[in-house]
């Protein structure tokens, strides 16, 4: 039974359509992320899933239930906003108390509840202080103490670690892995970081105008998109697409190497790259030109790992190639994946 | 579903539904909202078309009954030597005493957002005509010109001005009369001006003034070309509240002169008083107070051009 | 640089010269009417064209002491009090909801309506005291300060309407989401979360209504004959006067107690009084 499920799901603000007809089901278990840039309408879902919108057309079913035109107390989540939305004038103790007051749970019971949930996220020494007193990554903490005290169906997470400097973010995505791989509940994660999206997700969503333009593991979206929108989204820098008499020649600049060091794998290209200007930026160094033999017009990125020590200068041309494996192609005009072609 | 599933989730999405009313925000916002209106339209609303109804009637305070009379109502207001007189000190005074007030408040807005020693005990004596009521300031003035221990008597004496003994009887004379009502209407809407154009002030984006500050503007050249015209939508609705608290106020002539000398300082509005309350005659007192009514319609409309226009925010 | 400088004194000086101008225009009235009121009677009436701002004689609070007990001064406050707090506790019932609706429940109507209420402000007492002073009548609440209770609210609830409005909006909505999604209903949601944090908006709001009920003379003058059921701003004014003998320092006195605990308390929420009057013009 999927644990999160919305069925032909629409929500229009006058004109817009920020989510435009959306079928998704998550697994049990499963953290799934909700991939697209700003304007995609992924937080838009996320807020119809809560219940805190409601939807133009379609269903939302959460535990097998229709509910669609429920409001979110009735529908068993738990929400964290990107601002964590802590109560400022409640200590920690009481933040994570305030839901068992909202469904009635007895009194007595409360103690236990909030130092069991304090203790899966290690704040325990934090209950008596106020959300000012707190960093960016406790109050994150407290804020999924919260959550979980509701032992809810699902966790809906609306860019949580947009708040944070931007070093601390690869622990907190850790530590937020590592705490729902522990609790085992149902998450659904909103974020346009597609860093974050792969780090963390089991599965992602990619949307763009409202709707989903793909699903499916991190691997699934980096190494078979579905169409362009996805193919330049993921990945940094965006894959490259060149222009082959409508059709699309795609390849990640990662897999466009120096001839000499792609080996003998099957359907291997060369391919002539004129070289307009080299850029070292530590690890990587990235390699701007174009590749006329397909495309003389766009241009194209290499990456090459610093390890990679070849020599290569601005204005000239070297030799490179690519695997088979690592050719995508699209129809210009609709941007869907097509079959392979031969090239050039 | 098959169709047996439908009708049996049919009633339990009713009981839903009513369940859980007052959680949809088309049913709660109206609802939230409803006893506000309820209540101003019964005791604002309601009186503002009887008082209209009464202008075209002929109710005294002894009536059982209205009867609709047309315009013999007003005819027979307007008709009353005392009438022109009210409705031309209703403009004059609100006018000459605005004016005034939209000067001085700018200046001392500026004033105001400036740092300086003791700028809140400051603050407080600016504050103290506006927060006092009415009718009490209408008192303090009231011995402060009294003819003859008015602390200005002596300072004209002192200054030669008059001679010795004389007395400047400051609500005797009409035109003496007439100043005196002017400055204490400027005197008591200037604070509420004033705090209406700080807020505007305060308002303004610190880069404009970073910019003008950097394109080395002096003082009074930032301050006409660049502050101004920034504020001006905020000198205008500090005038129109303004306007709208002197033109409809009655408590300054009824205190400070009583309409003297002779009905000279009667305005619409305490002369309404005069006619509905000690006359007993409503429908002419409610003619009377109904003639501010266009003046009032008109200040509405362009508040609500006016805050159309210009989004705040 | 000495142009400079110079600049920088002469603008000082003409700083100080305008708030000495301006302090004694808004002022004078006030310290005048508080050395009077400190002043034995041969002090006032036997000179007439003395300097009324020096004491001859040593100051005395004979005429506070005549105030409070041989006139009903006392009573008016009183009334004043008791009128105050149930307009307060009326327009917090009124107005609080209607805030909450039009800063966050409210379409695109609330902007309209916001307008409305706005404009329900710029109708005059004066406009409607007629026909009210006969409603008043024909609800038997003539002469009893009720009537000021029932009506003084028509012109606090639009102002109060007003900065609670912008109080609201100046909390995250996400605290509201927050505990909706925690478990409250909508409602609920707003009394255990947003209220809290508005709590000095509301208290700002409670000091000037509290105050503008104070304002009124009108109402006061038409609705209420006896002297023992006036407010101050009446009684002052009519009963203090007696004929033609007025005994101008206890006047003073009377005005003078309610003039500056009333400045001073809307000094202190000035600021307050300000971010919620602008913030009520931001788009929620």
């Amino acid at each position: 039974m999927a644990v999160v499920e919305t069925r032909d799901l629409r929500k229009h603000f006058g004109d817009t359509h920020a989510v435009d007809g959306i079928d998704l089901a998550t697994a049990e278990g499963e953290y799934l992320v909700l991939l697209g840039p700003s304007g995609c309408g992924k937080t838009t879902l996320l807020r119809v899933i809560a219940g805190l919108e409601q939807p133009t057309e379609g269903d939302v079913l959460i535990g097998g239930r229709v509910v669609t035109g429920l409001p979110p107390r009735a529908r068993k989540i738990a929400m964290v906003f990107q601002s964590y939305a802590l109560y400022p004038h409640k200590t920690v103790y009481k933040n994570i108390v305030f839901p068992l007051g909202a469904q009635g749970v007895p009194r007595g019971e409360w103690d236990a509840k909030v130092n069991w949930a304090a203790d899966v996220l290690g704040i325990r020494p934090l209950l008596q202080r106020k959300p000012r007193q707190l960093s960016g990554g406790e109050r994150q903490r407290v804020a999924l103490a919260r959550a979980l005290v509701r032992d809810p169906h699902v966790f809906l997470l609306d860019e949580p670690l947009s708040n944070l400097d931007a070093k601390l973010r690869a622990a907190a995505r850790e530590d937020l892995k590592e705490f729902q791989q522990r609790v085992g509940i149902t998450t659904i994660y909103v974020t346009h970081d597609q860093i974050e999206a792969m780090g963390l997700g089991d599965r992602i969503a990619v949307l763009n105008a409202g709707q989903v333009q793909q699903v499916g593991t991190p691997q699934d979206i980096y190494d078979r998109p579905q169409n362009t929108f996805v193919a330049t989204f993921v990945g940094s820098p965006p894959m490259n697409l060149l222009d082959r008499d409508g059709t699309l020649v795609g390849f990640r600049p990662e897999a466009f190497l120096p001839g000499a060091l792609v080996g003998d794998a099957p359907g291997r290209l060369t391919l002539d790259f004129h070289v307009v200007r080299a850029e070292y930026l530590g690890s990587d160094r990235y390699v701007y030109g174009t590749v006329p033999a397909i495309d003389p017009e766009s241009r194209v990125i290499a990456k090459l790992p610093s390890t990679v020590t070849t020599p290569i200068d601005g204005d000239t041309v070297v030799p490179f190639a690519i695997a088979g494996a690592n050719l995508h192609f699209f129809d210009a005009t609709t941007g869907e994946r097509t079959a392979a072609e031969r090239v050039p | 579903m098959s169709v047996l599933d439908e009708v049996a989730a049919r009633p339990t999405e009713e009981r839903r539904r009513r369940r859980y009313l007052f959680d949809r925000e088309r049913v709660l916002g109206p609802a939230l909202l409803l006893p506000a209106v309820l209540y101003l339209v019964a005791v604002v609303g309601y009186p503002l078309v009887l008082a209209i109804l009464y202008a075209f009637s002929d109710v005294t305070t002894g009536s059982q009954t209205l009867h609709l009379v047309g315009w013999s109502t007003f005819r027979s207001a307007i008709d009353d030597p005392v009438f022109g007189t009210a409705l031309r000190n209703s403009f004059l005074f609100t006018a000459i005493s605005q004016a005034c007030v939209v000067v001085l408040s700018t200046v001392l807005a500026f004033v105001l957002t400036q740092d300086f020693r003791g700028k809140w005990f400051f603050r407080f004596l600016v504050l103290l005509p506006w927060t006092t009521p009415v009718a009490l300031s209408a008192v303090i003035w009231l011995w402060m010109l009294d003819s003859i221990f008015s602390p200005f008597n002596w300072l004209l004496v002192k200054l030669h001005v008059l001679s010795p003994g004389g007395h400047v009887v400051w609500l005797g004379g009409e035109h003496l009369a007439i100043s005196s009502v002017i400055a204490l209407q400027t005197w008591r809407i200037l604070p509420l001006a004033t705090v209406i154009v700080m807020a505007g002030l305060s308002s303004i984006p610190q880069d404009i003034r970073d910019a003008t500050e950097v394109d080395g503007a002096r003082f009074w050249r930032r301050t006409f070309q660049i502050d101004l015209p920034l504020l001006a939508p905020v000198i205008l609705v500090a005038v129109l509240f303004g306007i709208v608290f002197t033109f409809a106020d009655m408590a300054v002539i009824f205190i400070l002169t009583g309409g003297a000398p002779g009905n000279g300082t009667q305005v619409l509005a305490s002369w309404a008083f005069y006619k509905g309350i000690n006359g007993g005659n409503l429908a002419v007192g409610a003619a009377d107070a109904v003639f501010m009514f266009p003046v009032l319609l008109a200040l509405a409309a362009i508040v609500l051009r006016f805050a159309r226009r210009s989004e705040v925010g | 640089m000495a142009a400079v400088i110079e600049r920088r004194v002469s603008g000082r000086v003409g700083l100080w010269v305008l708030i000495v101008l301006f302090g004694l225009f808004c002022a004078f009235p006030f310290l005048f009417a508080t050395i009077t009121m400190f002043k034995q009677n041969t002090d006032v009436y036997t000179r007439p064209n003395g300097n009324q701002l020096i004491f001859t004689k040593a100051p005395t609070l004979s005429n506070l002491t005549l105030l409070f007990h041989h006139t009903q001064y006392g009573t008016f406050v009183v009334n004043n009090v008791v009128i105050g707090v149930c307009v307060v506790a009326i327009t917090l019932a009124l107005s609080l909801p209607a805030a909450y609706s039009l800063a966050r429940a409210a379409g695109w109507w609330a902007e309209k309506v916001g307008i409305g209420v706005f404009v329900v402000y710029l109708v005059p007492p004066t406009l409607l005291f007629l026909p009210l002073s006969q409603l008043v009548t024909r609800f038997g609440l003539q002469d009893s300060i009720w009537s000021l209770v029932v009506v003084y609210p028509s012109f606090t609830v639009p102002l109060s309407t007003w900065l609670l409005m912008g109080f609201f909006k100046s909390i995250p909505r996400e605290i509201e989401e927050q505990a909706q999604v925690d478990g409250y209903s909508r409602l609920g949601a707003v009394v255990r979360a947003v209220l809290p944090l508005a709590l000095p908006g509301i208290f700002t709001v409670v000091v000037f209504t509290f105050t503008l009920t104070m304002q009124d003379f009108i109402y006061a003058l038409s609705f209420v004959s006896s002297s023992s059921n006036m407010t101050v701003s009446v009684g002052v004014p009519t009963n203090l006067i007696r004929g033609d003998v007025f005994y101008w320092q206890a006047l003073m006195a009377s005005a003078i107690v309610v003039a500056v605990p009333v400045a001073l308390l809307y000094n202190l929420f000035l600021d307050k009084f300000i971010q919620g009057f602008t913030m009520g013009a931001v788009k929620g």
